[in-house]
């Protein structure tokens, strides 16, 4: 027992914070899972006969200018919400990964170019970059992706870059390759498990930060094919509204909050457990 | 401090060359007829046969980022055709509002921002510490356009407080920050956040240096000591989060823009995105980058300028 308690999972469900957004996530994924389920309505049904009526036993977060039923709707926002964080933050940081690790071990020249590259992906503001794209790509998730990855990726090479550059001077390593380490053992079986910690906690703060990408895209109507049941969209609708029927978006609003919350409370937590130099300045 | 500042200088603009050309060649690279993608489908073809021989679209691909920057550095950002004016005249009317919006943002993050970390560091472990780490965890989870919807919701159309459209009369100064309030809020929100995290936490490590317990010593009252001599270094890393954390308050400011119906850059770029208008979004992100590198080599040198440690750093 003592021994959990020492254990990551153990100190994590001892923080509070870490408790709530644990349970907050799984029940992303619960609802995400179990969409079809948990919709007391077709979320893509048009009822006219209902349209912009208010929350009620019927429709328990009100319905929209066609009459589709809001809470359904969101439902089956969180799906693609998650299909988009997990494969954006996924490509992305497996992207890098590789280059950070290229410029941690590479000669000089490469790291000094790998670097440069990063900092001009870093000049292109999110969203005016995906406007930009948008003008040229076809609408869809795929194009939401591709913006992500190429806004992101630069901060996981970032990151691993520096990990690996102190790690390659580390005593341990220096001492496995005085004993004929090859050079493919210490990458993958020294270096790359000490970098592995602060490249989950980064991705798991990237979470949130895609889902509100893909929601704001697709409120400006640059992400989801019109129809698609994504949260932005959902604000979208919500917003053209907005002094008859506020609740649309009152209600579009709160899964992201929520969400976005847990993520960002469970990437802190992660922070705080794994990287004891942090635990102490804060 | 000279050499460190020109070889930043010399880094930011090749940033900005080297994203802007990338930019250009996809445009210009896309299979299909470029004549389409830049001019949009409302030219005629007599546009089309001038615009191919004044843009040399047959010339090699390096040849045509070589023109199209000797243009850019003469002041043409080129034509809008929908609207017939030229790209800067667009750009340049849209861009101090904008602006005003990202420094109006920064004034919410900074001041609220510095009180909260200060506040925090001072009543270190209390309770209030506590629910300030919260309360900054929750603004920077927070999406900015959310918050700009809940409080164009909260604000303006339920208690009336503040306007829901536009920019102000030109010319007023008062109704253009009665406008201002709640989008740059809505910006700012999340850099109250960050901005209080790192004063806090970079205060308390001011707090223990030797001349803090000199200060001390010397009987200084704690209050002078805090927020006198602690604060002011300890504010200095803020300063380069938000020359960077501009980037982000861009892509912000398209969503205020749009919610609260102001113009500017983000506006200009959405409406010319909806109309394929590419010469107007060509220019908008040559402005943009240019502003947001500008403003973060700027806190760069600033921070380099007041502490000597971060030239060595980075």
């Amino acid at each position: 027992m003592s021994q959990f308690r020492h254990s990551l999972a153990g100190r994590l469900l001892a923080d509070p914070f870490a408790v709530l957004a644990l349970l907050i996530i799984a029940g992303l994924v619960l609802i995400a899972a179990f969409a079809d389920v948990v919709s007391p309505h077709d979320h893509a049904a048009m009822n006219l006969a209902d349209r912009f009526a208010p929350p009620s036993a019927t429709y328990w977060l009100g319905t929209d200018n066609l009459g589709r039923d809001t809470f359904s709707r969101l439902a089956q926002g969180s799906r693609i919400a998650l299909y988009v964080a997990l494969t954006a933050v996924s490509i992305s940081g497996l992207i890098g990964l590789v280059l950070g690790m290229i410029a941690g071990f590479g000669p000089r020249w490469l790291d000094n170019a790998l670097l440069f590259f990063f900092d001009t992906l870093r000049a292109y503001p999110t969203i005016i970059l995906a406007l930009a794209l948008a003008a040229l790509m076809p609408r869809g998730l795929g194009t939401v992706i591709v913006v992500v990855v190429i806004t992101s990726f630069s901060e996981y090479g970032r990151v691993v870059r520096t990990q690996t550059l102190s790690l390659k001077n580390a005593e341990f390593i220096l001492a496995e390759r005085a004993m004929g380490a090859s050079f493919l053992r210490i990458v993958f079986h020294h270096v790359l498990p000490n970098v592995l910690g602060p490249f989950f906690i980064l991705a798991a703060m990237n979470l949130p930060v895609v889902i509100t990408i893909e929601a704001g895209m697709s409120f400006l109507g640059i992400g989801v094919p019109p129809g698609t049941p994504s949260w932005g969209a959902t604000l979208k609708d919500g917003f053209d509204y907005i002094r008859s029927t506020p609740w649309i978006i009152l209600a579009g609003g709160l899964p992201l909050i929520l969400v976005t919350l847990g993520f960002t409370f469970l990437g802190e937590a992660l922070r705080d457990q794994l990287d004891p130099k942090l635990r102490k300045s804060r | 401090m000279l050499q460190y500042a020109f070889q930043r200088i010399l880094l930011a603009l090749a940033i900005v060359f080297v994203a802007i050309s990338a930019l250009y060649t996809i445009m210009i690279t896309l299979p299909g007829d470029p004549t389409t993608v830049l001019l949009g489908p409302r030219a005629t073809p007599e546009i089309r046969a001038e615009f191919r021989a004044n843009m040399g679209l047959d010339d090699p691909v390096l040849m045509q980022i070589g023109n199209f920057w000797t243009r850019v550095l003469a002041g043409d950002l080129g034509t809008d055709f929908n609207r017939n004016r030229p790209v800067a005249e667009a750009v340049f009317n849209a861009l101090p509002h904008t602006m005003a919006l990202v420094f109006g943002a920064i004034f919410w993050s900074a001041s609220l921002g510095i009180l909260l970390g200060a506040f925090s560091a001072d009543n270190r472990n209390s309770w209030l510490d506590r629910i300030s780490g919260i309360l900054s965890v929750g603004f920077i989870a927070a999406p900015s356009f959310v918050v700009a919807l809940y409080s164009l919701l909260i604000f303006s159309v339920t208690l009336r407080w503040f306007p829901t459209i536009g920019a102000g009369e030109p010319g007023d100064l008062g109704s253009r920050l009665y406008h201002l309030v709640l989008p740059s809020f809505a910006i700012g929100l999340a850099w109250v956040g960050y901005v209080a995290r790192i004063v806090r936490a970079s205060m308390l490590e001011t707090l223990g240096e030797n001349y803090i317990r000199t200060a001390r010593a010397f009987g200084l009252p704690r209050r002078v000591v805090i927020y006198n001599y602690a604060l002011r270094v300890a504010i200095l890393p803020a300063v380069q989060v938000l020359g960077v954390g501009i980037g982000g308050m861009l892509s912000s400011a398209v969503f205020a823009e749009i919610v609260f119906s102001r113009p500017g850059i983000g506006a200009l770029i959405y409406d010319s995105v909806s109309g394929r208008n590419y010469p107007v979004v060509m220019g908008s992100m040559l402005v943009a980058i240019g502003f947001f590198v500008t403003c973060a080599l700027i806190a760069d040198l600033v921070n380099a300028a007041l502490d000597p440690r971060h030239r060595v750093k980075s």
